[in-house]
């Protein structure tokens, strides 16, 4: 067998992972690979105009498609630009694979150009990296990177190859199944946990799922699994940021969002129940605010892939090692095997309605100014049945969105959760177009966030990309200000965005249709307007500036302290609710 | 405001790990990243093929807290398998150190006469000088340490914790 360069067995290695796009930018250190690229047609490479923005945009293909987004960058300012989409992939568990080029061997640690220690500097933001010294080791590390990525808890891992083992040959094999020596995530759960899980689920009087991304991670068949055990014990469901869509917002038991800006009702029902079953999510401190308040009466079973999960922040009764979609499924076999009676939870389903009554998503209007839950609902009417792809940036347009959008099914909302990424969602919108084709694929954004990557308004117009801007223009950091007047007594310190662009003729210059939306007047149509552009299109919605997002439970609090409007707020917190915040 | 802190437990952990390059560094790297405390750490091959280490640990923390750092651990992909030494059950410690000591007529008979009492051996000695080889747990080797202190102590240099559990389990 004829040996190849390592930049070949590269590209011989994705080909057989099935890898279809990688989201890249050139530099020296990775020319060998390049040129490879150039001189092949089965895998694409998208340009992007700054290397975070490739690593969300291939988070914006993963959360969408399932499947890996493929990252290649240079050395050092390649690899270090590339860190906090890393870490957001880390946070939120998102398979990924980060492909650095390196200085040769022989120039590691000497200072070189564009030389970054890559390995050291992304050990802690990934879930496993590697250095590559000699390019028979590329092909089987590869294949190792690609099923440590997708398996288990996803996450990103990092490759990184020196320039002289791109140029260098080795023989390269296809490798059959992974069998890894050390790494062997639990899949499925001990059989007398489920059955454990099943008798506390049947025996509940005010039980709740509290799912998280962890389902969606799980694949599309763990959705429909979690309806399942739904419909068969008829208790409510809330959801994490991350795991929107799992559940359908049109059904009766959909509680919407809990946590700081979840709704009155899921937070409540946290606080009341009996018993908490935790299905892929992570007792993150946005969604159980004050600990030692957090579901008082609840007993606690956890399920997730990721043991260390377990009993990090809020001790549980039952924790369960194991794919979530693979515990559903046992849960819903036991319990239709046991042939248990669908529970009468009708009073605590009569509580429930009680706090639904409150209609916490209630927001008051004042005038022709568009309130920005308004711009979201529209947003969310005119587009409902064509099942669009959201994603968003972060701050208050993303709680809104999180909030007043509702998803029928999973993969159709990609968001920065842990990490919390300003200039995510327009890379992200990017690359789940470049996975879904035929998709509408719109970021929701703020005017201050959509400045933090907007130079991939440029990667769009290269690829003819159709993606859509909504941005949410209060002319405020909102979130920031948000605080600073529910916390600093409205000393807004450096929240105004200032000098801000004209977006119509920023998105114009760039080959993009812009759209200037002022008024509620002028809201359906122009939102109307985008739709009917086969383009791209930046839309400047101009929304109330002072709006506040509610409900919200404020720093260090308990869910039972839930604020519901702007009135119930005092003007300054003490010290440990600022060090939470 | 002032910053509260959890009482701490000790415990001492064994971690065998594949033998690869950065393991050490991922390991101390989880104990800072998390904020997790590291009061000793050895380190060594322990197959014939070099390509399985022991790295043992003694970290002080609240027993929550320990949970998470044998789950955080445990979660890294080169790591085979974490013991909780002191959870576990009874188990030895041991800790060798080099002690020099500087000194002549009276505080050098005294320096070996300590040196006896302790089983500590001469590994090396001029006309006025001795480096002694210890072996036993840390409280006896800070122990010897401070009582050459009065005769003369010079430098030393000391392994750090290794600890395996008492009986025919293997870790």
């Amino acid at each position: 067998m004829a040996e190849k360069s390592g930049a070949d067995i590269l590209i011989e290695a994705l080909n057989d992972l099935g890898v279809e796009v990688v989201f890249g930018y050139p530099g020296g250190a990775v020319l060998p690979i390049y040129d490879a690229i150039f001189k092949q047609k089965k895998i694409r490479h998208i340009l992007v105009r700054h290397e975070q923005a490739a690593t969300h945009a291939a988070e914006g293909y993963a959360r969408s498609t399932g499947k890996p987004g493929v990252v290649l960058v240079t050395s050092g300012p390649g690899a270090t630009n590339a860190v906090t989409g890393i870490t957001d992939a880390l946070m939120d568990s998102i398979p990924m694979v980060v492909i650095t080029g390196q200085v040769a061997t022989h120039l590691i640690g000497s200072d070189a150009f564009q030389e970054a220690d890559t390995v050291g500097i992304t050990r802690h933001c990934t879930k496993h990296n590697y250095l590559v010294k000699d390019p028979a080791d590329l092909g089987p590390t590869i294949h190792e990177a690609f099923h440590i990525a997708t398996s288990g808890r996803p996450g990103p891992v990092v490759i990184d190859i020196p320039k002289d083992v791109q140029v260098a040959t080795a023989r390269y094999t296809k490798p059959g199944p992974i069998q890894h020596k050390t790494y062997r995530p639990q899949v499925k759960a001990d059989k007398t946990l489920i059955e454990s899980a099943v008798e506390m689920l049947a025996a509940a009087e005010r039980p709740i799922f509290y799912t998280g991304g962890g389902v969606i991670n799980s694949g599309p068949g763990a959705s429909q699994l979690l309806r399942e055990l739904a419909r068969i014990t008829g208790a409510p469901v809330t959801s994490t940021l991350m795991g929107l869509g799992a559940f359908p917002a049109s059904s009766d038991q959909w509680l919407g969002m809990l946590g700081m800006h979840g709704t009155y009702e899921a937070n409540l029902a946290m606080n009341q129940a009996d018993l908490i079953i935790a299905l892929g999510s992570r007792f993150d401190d946005r969604v159980t605010g004050r600990l030692d308040a957090f579901a008082p009466h609840a007993r606690k079973i956890h399920i997730d892939i990721d043991r260390s999960s377990m009993n990090k922040t809020v001790r549980v009764d039952l924790p369960i090692v194991a794919d979530v979609g693979h515990a559903i499924e046992d849960m819903v076999r036991i319990w239709k095997g046991r042939q248990h009676p669908k529970p009468d939870l009708s009073d605590w389903w009569r509580r429930i309605e009680g706090w639904r009554a409150v209609k916490c998503l209630d927001y008051p209007e004042d005038g022709n100014d568009i309130m920005p839950q308004r711009a979201i609902q529209a947003l969310y009417e005119a587009t409902r049945d064509k099942a669009p792809i959201i994603t968003t940036e972060v701050g208050q347009h993303q709680m809104w969105a999180a909030q007043h959008f509702h998803f029928e099914s999973p993969n159709k909302w990609l968001t920065s959760g842990g990490l919390g990424t300003m200039g995510y969602g327009l890379p992200a919108a990017i690359g789940a177009q470049l996975g879904n084709p035929n998709a509408l694929v719109i970021d929701i954004a703020g005017e201050a966030s959509i400045q933090m990557n907007i130079q991939e308004l440029a990667t769009a117009t290269q690829y003819r990309l159709p993606v859509k801007i909504f941005i949410l223009n209060n002319e405020y950091m909102g979130m920031v200000r948000q605080w600073q007047e529910l916390t600093y007594a409205g000393r807004y310190a450096e929240s105004y965005s200032d000098a801000l662009p004209d977006f119509v003729k920023l998105g114009e210059a760039y080959g993009w249709k812009g759209i200037r939306i002022e008024g509620n007047d002028a809201l359906d149509d122009g939102i109307a307007a985008m739709l009917a552009h086969d383009g791209p299109v930046i839309v400047d919605c101009r929304v109330a500036k002072l709006a506040n997002c509610f409900p919200m439970i404020p720093s260090g609090a308990a869910h039972t302290d839930m604020i519901l409007q702007a009135a119930e707020v005092s003007g300054e917190m003490d010290d440990e609710a600022k060090a939470l915040v | 405001m002032h910053i509260k802190e959890e009482k701490a437990e000790r415990h001492t952990l064994a971690v065998i790990v594949d033998n690869e390059p950065g393991i050490l560094a991922r390991i101390a790297g989880l104990f800072t990243a998390r904020g997790y405390n590291i009061e000793s750490l050895t380190v060594s091959e322990i197959t014939s093929d070099k390509s399985v280490s022991r790295i043992t640990i003694v970290t002080s923390a609240s027993p929550s807290t320990l949970e998470q750092i044998v789950a955080q651990l445990d979660r890294l992909v080169p790591v085979h398998r974490v013991h909780d030494l002191t959870a576990e059950g009874e188990h030895v410690e041991r800790e060798l150190a080099l002690v020099k000591v500087a000194g002549t007529g009276d505080h050098r008979i005294e320096a070996l006469r300590l040196a006896d009492v302790y089983r500590a051996r001469v590994v090396d000695a001029t006309i006025s000088s001795f480096v002694f080889e210890v072996t036993g747990t840390t409280d006896k080797i800070d122990k010897f340490v401070e009582l050459m202190g009065e005769v003369g102590l010079l430098e030393v240099a000391r392994t750090g914790i290794v600890a395996i559990a008492r009986g025919k389990e293997s870790a």
